[in-house]
C-alpha cells in the first residue's frame, strides 16, 4: 500500500491550522504519535502555552478485555483547563475510542471552553461518532492493519503499515 | 516440577498479591512504572480514573490499622471502585464464623477484590487458594511474613530519590525478626538488584538466616550505618519488650536508634525511612524524623499510587 509522506501531511496540518490556533490555545498531544506532530505544530504555529500530554489508558473502554498497558506515560496538563480552548493532537483517526478516552480525561482536568481534534491521517473505520476538524490525509486503510507514525532518530515522521498490532498502543 | 507461584494465573500474570518472595524483576517494574502514572492523578481537579468502576473492594481487616487501611481505601476509591470496610473485630468472626465463612458470605455479594490484613501468617494465601479466580486477593500484612504493598512503597520511594538500585547501600534497622514489612523490602531490594542490603539489630531482633537472602548483618550500628544510601528504620513493637527480648526502650534508643549524630555516618545525601506509626524517641529522635532527610510522609503519599496500580494491574489479568 503506497503512503503519502508524513512530513508532507504535517505541513499540510500547519497550513489549515494557522489563523485557528491563538497563542493561549492548549495544544495536547496523545502518547506516542500524537505527541511527536504536537510537537511540531505546538513550534510552528507560535503557542505559548505549554505544550499537554495525554496517556488515555487509564481511560480506555477495552480494560476488561485486555488489562492494563505496560509501559504507560503520565498525563501532564501544564496548564488551566477550564474555560480554555484545546486542540487535541493525534497521528491517526481510526474508531475513535480513543479520542473519547482523551476527552474523558481532559474533562477531569477541567472543563474546557471547547475541545477541537487534529489528526494526520483519518482512516475510517469509526465506531464512534468522532470527527476531527483539521486533517492532513483522508484514506481507507482495511480493518486488521495498523497505520502507525514513525519517528527517526533526526526527528523525522514517516507513516507505516503493518499487519501485526503493536505492543505500545492497539490502535484505535 | 516446580509448584506453580499462587499469586500467577494461567497466563502467567498476576492474579493475587500475597508475597513479593518469586516474583520476577519484570513485574515489580511494572508495578513501579505504574504507580510513577498514577503520581499526577493525585493533583488533578478530580482526583479518580475509572478503572475499577463498577467493582468491589472489601477491606478485610482483622487487626488494627489506620495507614494501611486508609491508603487501601483511598486507592480504591481513586480508581472508581465501590469499597466496603469490614471492621472484623465487631462482625460475625466474633460470633465464631470462620475465615472462610466470612470470605464465601462476601464472596456471595460479589466481591471482586479482597484486602486482608490478618495477624495469622498464610491468611491471604488461603483466602488467594479459596477464590482462585473468582476474585483477586492484596495481602495488606500477614503476622511476620509479608506485607508486600509496603515493599513495593518502600521501593518506590527509593527510586524516586535514588534513581537505580544497582548502585545503592540500604540498611534496615531494628526489630527485623518480627517484622513483615523488611522481609518484603528486602525481597523487593534484592530481586531490583541492590548490591547491598544490611540489617542493623540486636542478636535477639534479627532472623538467624539473614545471610542467606544476601543481607550483610551488623550489631554495631554505627559500623552498619557507614556510608549508606538509605536508612530504613523499623516500628519497634512495645509488646517485644515484654518478652524479655530487649531491656528497656531507653537501653534501645541508646544502640538503635537513629539520631542525628548516627546518621551523620551514612552518605550526606542518605535519605530516612520509616513505615509508621513512629515511636519518637524510641527507634528514631524527633530531630531526625522532622529533619530534612526524612522522606517518612512521601512515603505515604507514594503508597497510594503503588496501591492504586497494584489493584488496577489485578484488576485487569
Amino acid at each position: 500500500m503506497k503512503l503519502p509522506d508524513a512530513e508532507a501531511l504535517c505541513e499540510a496540518l500547519i497550513a489549515q491550522l494557522r489563523g485557528h490556533v491563538t497563542p493561549d490555545t492548549g495544544i495536547v498531544g496523545i502518547v506516542t504519535g500524537g505527541v511527536w506532530l504536537a510537537e511540531r505544530l505546538h513550534r510552528a504555529l507560535g503557542v505559548s502555552t505549554e505544550l499537554g500530554v495525554l496517556d488515555p489508558s487509564f481511560y480506555r473502554d477495552d480494560f476488561d478485555q485486555v488489562g492494563l498497558h505496560h509501559d504507560i506515560k503520565a498525563s501532564q496538563i501544564p496548564f488551566e483547563v477550564a474555560g480554555r480552548r484545546v486542540l487535541l493532537v493525534d497521528d491517526v483517526l481510526y474508531t475513535g475510542r480513543t479520542v473519547r478516552g482523551a476527552m474523558n480525561e481532559l474533562f477531569d482536568h477541567g472543563r474546557p471552553a471547547c475541545i477541537e481534534l487534529a489528526v494526520l491521517v483519518d482512516r475510517g473505520g469509526r465506531e464512534l461518532p468522532v470527527a476531527a476538524q483539521y486533517v492532513g490525509a483522508r484514506f481507507e486503510v482495511p480493518p486488521g492493519k495498523v497505520l502507525v507514525l514513525d519517528r527517526d532518530a533526526l526527528g523525522r515522521l514517516s507513516l507505516t503499515v503493518s499487519d501485526k498490532r503493536r505492543e505500545r498502543k492497539a490502535q484505535t | 516440577m516446580m509448584a506453580r507461584n499462587p499469586q500467577l494465573n494461567d497466563k502467567g500474570t498476576l492474579q493475587h498479591l500475597l508475597t513479593v518472595e518469586g516474583l520476577p524483576r519484570e513485574i515489580l517494574i511494572h508495578i513501579l512504572d505504574t504507580a510513577a502514572s498514577f503520581i499526577s492523578v493525585a493533583e488533578r481537579d478530580v482526583k479518580k480514573v475509572p478503572l475499577l468502576r463498577g467493582k468491589s473492594v472489601f477491606n478485610l481487616f482483622f487487626e488494627p490499622s489506620t495507614r494501611t487501611r486508609t491508603t487501601f481505601e483511598i486507592a480504591a476509591k481513586r480508581l472508581s471502585a465501590d469499597v466496603i470496610n469490614l471492621n472484623i473485630a465487631t462482625s460475625s468472626s466474633t460470633k465464631g464464623e470462620t475465615l472462610l465463612d466470612t470470605v464465601d458470605n462476601l464472596s456471595a455479594m460479589h466481591a471482586d477484590m479482597f484486602v486482608v490484613r490478618h495477624a495469622a501468617s498464610g491468611a491471604a494465601h488461603l483466602i488467594a487458594q479459596h477464590v482462585g479466580a473468582q476474585a483477586h486477593v492484596i495481602n495488606a500484612g500477614d503476622g511476620r511474613h509479608a506485607h508486600p504493598t509496603q515493599g513495593l512503597l518502600d521501593s518506590y520511594t527509593i527510586r524516586h530519590y535514588k534513581r537505580d538500585f544497582t548502585r545503592l547501600s540500604v540498611a534496615v534497622v531494628g526489630d527485623l525478626l518480627h517484622s513483615r514489612v523488611a522481609r518484603s523490602l528486602v525481597h523487593a531490594l534484592t530481586t531490583l538488584g541492590t548490591p547491598d542490603v544490611r540489617a542493623i539489630g540486636p542478636k535477639t531482633l534479627l532472623p538467624t538466616a539473614m545471610e542467606q537472602l544476601g543481607v550483610r548483618v551488623y550489631h554495631d550500628m554505627r559500623a552498619g550505618l557507614r556510608d549508606c544510601d538509605v536508612v530504613m528504620m523499623l516500628r519497634l513493637q512495645n509488646e517485644r519488650m515484654k518478652g524479655a527480648l530487649l531491656p528497656s526502650a531507653q537501653e534501645f534508643f541508646k544502640s538503635y536508634g537513629l539520631t542525628p549524630e548516627k546518621l551523620a555516618l551514612a552518605k550526606p545525601d542518605a535519605i530516612v525511612m520509616h513505615p509508621g506509626p513512629m515511636n519518637r524517641g524510641v527507634e528514631i529522635d524527633s530531630a531526625v524524623a522532622d529533619g530534612k532527610q526524612a522522606v517518612i510522609l512521601p512515603q505515604v503519599s507514594f503508597g497510594i499510587a503503588v496501591r492504586m496500580a497494584v489493584m488496577s494491574i489485578l484488576a485487569g489479568n
